[in-house]
């Protein structure tokens, strides 16, 4: 039985009327991302058929439009992380904690498309050094980025210098959860608060972010992003002030 | 657009099991019956019935593909009894089962369906809002 079928291999190269793409796992049809074992003779000739959706890792970066991805399936997965984190941790402290680093991690990459798609065909890249004008891209293209419309509002605190405050008075990510009374101070906007993290060490700014509810009547999902800047860059904004 | 209506009396959510995992009153249409009371008359919807009807009032009966049973206690003339259902069906999709901290098969955490039911309101869905509004 395994001499009746030709090698995959050969089935791309020798006939192009066999169904080459059913072959070929989704990452050796890829031209850029080639899977080690996959010699550089069999992605050369694969090209992607007509009609065929391509891989994710060939698609357009800067394709927006078509690319979005359905609230509701990411509801439903957001809920299976929160369920599976929360089986894993101690306390409502350590999920959040958990929901950040989870969240870091998606704004490293969020960050780096973010500024590929903003900056890439700009005439004069530029990549934000103060903190106020990287707090707004914050507020209005990342939020447009990761949850397709601006936050709501920025604020300082009045308190403390350190500290800035992004409000989203509806967020996305956390419409359908409802905590229960006994875990009443957990944000699941925590993950949200990893991104703003993410992006704000990767633009240089590094701060503590976490989330926190801060409903009102007509938003019971109100919720605040407060970032809790370190203070050397509160040190350098000062030597930075014309 | 569903529209406000007074002949709307209740609505029950029962599991796969046959336990009544929601019920919440709206108006005054019906008696109040003790949490014991609706546990059992609850238990009798096994059967795949649509629609029971009484002398006072009528029960609509939603099944669902996966063994939920939504029913919603109306007036006699109430037309919107199945339009209602597969709303709250909606709501029950959105605010339940997409909230991490609902076990299946278990009571419904009350908080979840009443703040998406406060959505529908500012959507303008005044029924739905009643449910929140009138219950006890």
């Amino acid at each position: 039985m395994a001499f009746a079928q030709p090698h995959p291999r050969f089935s791309v190269l020798s006939a192009s009327s066999l169904s080459s793409a059913e072959h070929l796992s989704p990452g050796s049809s890829s031209a850029r991302f080639s899977v080690p074992s996959a010699p550089s003779i069999n992605t050369a000739v694969s090209t992607p058929k007509p009609g065929l959706r391509p891989n994710i890792y060939d698609r357009s970066l800067n394709k927006t439009r078509a690319s979005e991805v359905s609230a509701p399936a990411f509801a439903f997965l957001f809920s299976e992380i929160v369920q599976y984190t929360q089986k894993r941790v101690s306390g409502i402290n350590d999920l959040e904690r958990r929901l950040n680093t989870l969240g870091y991690r998606v704004g490293t990459r969020v960050f780096e498309l973010m500024a590929w798609r903003n900056e890439a065909a700009a005439k004069a890249p530029k990549r934000e050094t103060r903190f106020l004008p990287a707090l707004m891209s914050i507020h209005t293209q990342l939020w447009r980025a990761v949850f397709g419309k601006p936050a709501d509002a920025i604020e300082k605190s009045v308190e403390n210098a350190d500290e800035y405050m992004i409000i989203d008075n509806d967020p996305s990510i956390t419409r359908y959860i409802s905590v229960p009374r006994d875990m009443s101070s957990l944000s699941c906007s925590s993950f949200t608060a990893g991104i703003v993290e993410a992006v704000l060490d990767g633009l240089g700014f590094p701060a503590r972010v976490t989330a926190h509810n801060t409903p009102t009547d007509q938003f019971p999902g109100r919720t605040t992003i407060l970032i809790k800047l370190e203070k050397s860059v509160l040190d350098r904004e000062e030597a930075l002030k014309p | 657009m569903i529209t406000f209506s007074y002949g709307h009396f209740g609505l029950w959510v029962i599991n796969k099991a046959g336990g009544l995992v929601y019920q919440r009153n709206v108006g005054d249409g019906l008696p109040n019956l003790t949490s014991n009371e609706y546990l059992v008359l609850a238990e009798r919807f096994t059967l795949g019935a649509h629609v029971i009807s009484g002398e006072t009032f009528k029960m609509t009966i939603l099944l669902t593909a996966t063994g939920t049973k939504f029913v919603l206690l109306t007036s006699l003339v109430e037309p919107t009894a199945e339009s209602v259902l597969q709303k709250v069906y909606e709501v029950y999709a959105d605010a339940v089962m997409k909230n991490p901290f609902h076990t299946p098969e278990m009571p419904i955490g009350v908080k979840g369906l009443i703040l998406a039911l406060l959505r529908y309101l500012y959507e303008g869905d005044m029924l739905l809002a009643s449910y929140v509004m009138f219950s006890k």
